[in-house]
């Protein structure tokens, strides 16, 4: 395996004391790869990686970034760390324009590499520089998405963490989504991911952990995964039987 | 109809409106009323008047700068009192206001920086009596600049330097990173920190704006009117009427809503009779808001 870039280990974490959500998760994501976390509602997927963020008290474990412990760092020392996150809702600012959004998340930058960066950004997403002067509350949901990739991409992360960056969408924009961040795989950023939507996270994933009550309970190859018998017993179990009486889902 | 109300109002306006962009800053970044804002006014003003003073025992009486009423003393303690009330905002912030801000209850902010007002207002009759003081005895002669209009050399260049602020704050808040991060808080506290945003330093900043501009705000009124202990707070409604009028948040806003506030009452004077001045502000918010519940600049959220 090539060199670890985050890793979590032995994490216990939760909002209030005494009531964990997250309790004894380990993952660990390579250089390059996309990790996908899937897991049942209620198995603490968004809580681990809003914790690996710093934005949920953890009780105890480490996180390792390339080599430093990043546990408990305030959240907004986090890029300046090397990870970038996107959340599941509100992840843009919505009464500022597109270009206003991605402006303000370059504070660790040099104001000089600013305009370049931001203008790299736009060749990444074209869709994106039509909209530069649009209030970015006006963006349809897959933009939005977009909007909220470019801007964690926008300070160079190690690693890029997505809280089901699929949610809410309609199918035309969750297949955009997912072919987007198989593009950014390929451009060499490390991506950790947490989705629901278990098929098309595990079709781009190179590796998949699957969390049950806020523990790792199987980690396996991505393509694999759909087909492991302990991981349909865990989670995937009547979601994929229902999706196999349908058409292909 | 006699068009002085005009000169009147805008320079009311202007002192209102310079105080609203602290409590449009104050609510939308920190998301509370601050009701000790007017006594930020008035202990910038005693604050500037005191270095006035000490400059004055120091290097004895200094001439004015002709045509105004005042030299480059006051214009020097009034950098310091902006500064000074400043710092006066993040003590109270530090001691008072973040610390119950820490267990969420925005109410009990509200009803602290009430208790914040009264404490200060009541040290600065302590400390200065509630007799009235002035920056300068002297009378200025208004010179007629014509439509039956009069207008002193203060208030010229007071009208100015209001000018110049709103527009310097506008630029810091639209053009910068600092204000791009204001912005940012205001809009998705949570999201501001991931992005990288240093919460603490932009409340910090944002407190220190509020502080100097009620500081220029009070000298203002200190110069033109008469410096009070109550100076302040009796500018509390028509700012709070001034940045709802302009929309929460919007520093444009908060000065527009101050001059329409500002020449409403210097009309109604005029037209109605002083007693209605409060009122028709009043009226003038209430109409707005029926048309236009966000205010002017005012944006609904989401």
């Amino acid at each position: 395996m090539s060199q670890i870039v985050l890793d979590v280990r032995d994490l216990e974490a939760g909002y209030e004391p005494g009531v964990p959500i997250v309790r004894g998760a380990s993952i660990t994501v390579s250089k390059g790869e996309i990790v996908v976390v899937l897991g049942p509602n209620g198995a603490g997927k968004s809580s681990l990686i809003k914790a690996i963020a710093g934005l949920v008290p953890i009780t105890s474990g480490t996180v390792t970034l390339d080599g430093k412990d990043i546990t408990s760092a305030p959240a907004h020392t986090m890029v300046r760390l090397g990870l970038a996150f996107v959340p599941q809702t509100e992840n843009i600012f919505p009464l500022m324009s597109v270009e206003d959004n991605l402006k303000v998340a370059c504070g660790i930058l040099r104001p000089r590499e600013t305009p370049a960066r931001i203008e790299e950004m736009y060749a990444a997403f074209p869709d994106l520089v039509r909209q530069r002067r649009t209030v970015a509350g006006n963006l349809s949901g897959g933009q939005r998405q977009m909007l909220a990739v470019a801007r964690a991409l926008i300070v160079h992360p190690k690693v890029l963490v997505l809280d089901e960056p699929s949610a809410g969408l309609s199918p035309k924009f969750v297949a955009m989504v997912f072919e987007m961040l198989a593009g950014i795989r390929k451009s060499g950023v490390t991506i950790l991911l947490v989705e629901q939507n278990a098929k098309a996270a595990l079709a781009i994933g190179d590796r998949a952990y699957v969390l049950v009550e806020g523990k790792d309970r199987h980690e396996g190859v991505a393509s694999e995964l759909w087909n492991d018998p302990v991981v349909a017993e865990l989670y995937l179990g009547q979601r994929r039987k229902a999706s196999e009486k349908g058409s292909a889902a | 109809m006699n068009l002085q109300f005009v000169v009147d109002g805008l320079l009311t306006g202007s002192m209102i409106g310079l105080g609203a962009i602290g409590v449009t800053l104050t609510y939308s970044i920190l998301r509370f009323s601050n009701f000790a804002h007017g006594d930020f006014m008035a202990w910038g003003t005693y604050a500037t008047l005191a270095v006035v003073s000490a400059i004055g025992a120091v290097v004895g009486k200094v001439a004015p700068i002709a045509p105004l009423s005042f030299g480059w003393p006051l214009i020097a303690a009034l950098i310091i009192g902006m500064a000074l009330t400043g710092l006066l905002a993040l003590l109270l912030d530090l001691v008072l206001f973040a610390r119950l801000r820490a267990k969420g209850q925005a109410i009990i902010v509200v009803m602290a920086s009430f208790g914040a007002s009264m404490a200060l207002r009541s040290l600065l009759e302590f400390t200065f009596t509630s007799r009235p003081t002035y920056f300068s005895r002297a009378i200025q002669i208004a010179m007629p600049v014509g439509f039956g209009i009069r207008i002193t050399p203060d208030q010229i260049a007071l009208l100015l330097l209001t000018a110049v602020l709103v527009l310097g704050v506008h630029l810091l808040m639209t053009r910068t990173q600092t204000g791009r991060s204001m912005q940012a808080l205001s809009q998705n506290a949570a999201l501001a920190r991931i992005v990288g945003i240093d919460v603490a330093k932009v409340v910090r900043v944002t407190w220190l704006i509020g502080g100097a501009l009620a500081c220029v705000a009070g000298v203002m009124i200190g110069i033109l009117i008469q410096i009070r202990p109550f100076m302040g707070f009796d500018m509390l409604l028509p700012m709070f009427a001034a940045a709802i009028l302009g929309g929460i948040g919007s520093v444009p806003g908060a000065v527009l809503g101050g001059l329409i506030i500002g020449l409403a009452e210097a009309g109604a004077v005029q037209l109605i009779g002083a007693e209605w001045r409060a009122a028709v502000s009043f009226i003038i918010l209430m109409a707005v808001l029926f048309v236009r519940p966000v205010g002017i600049f005012g944006v609904r959220e989401r």
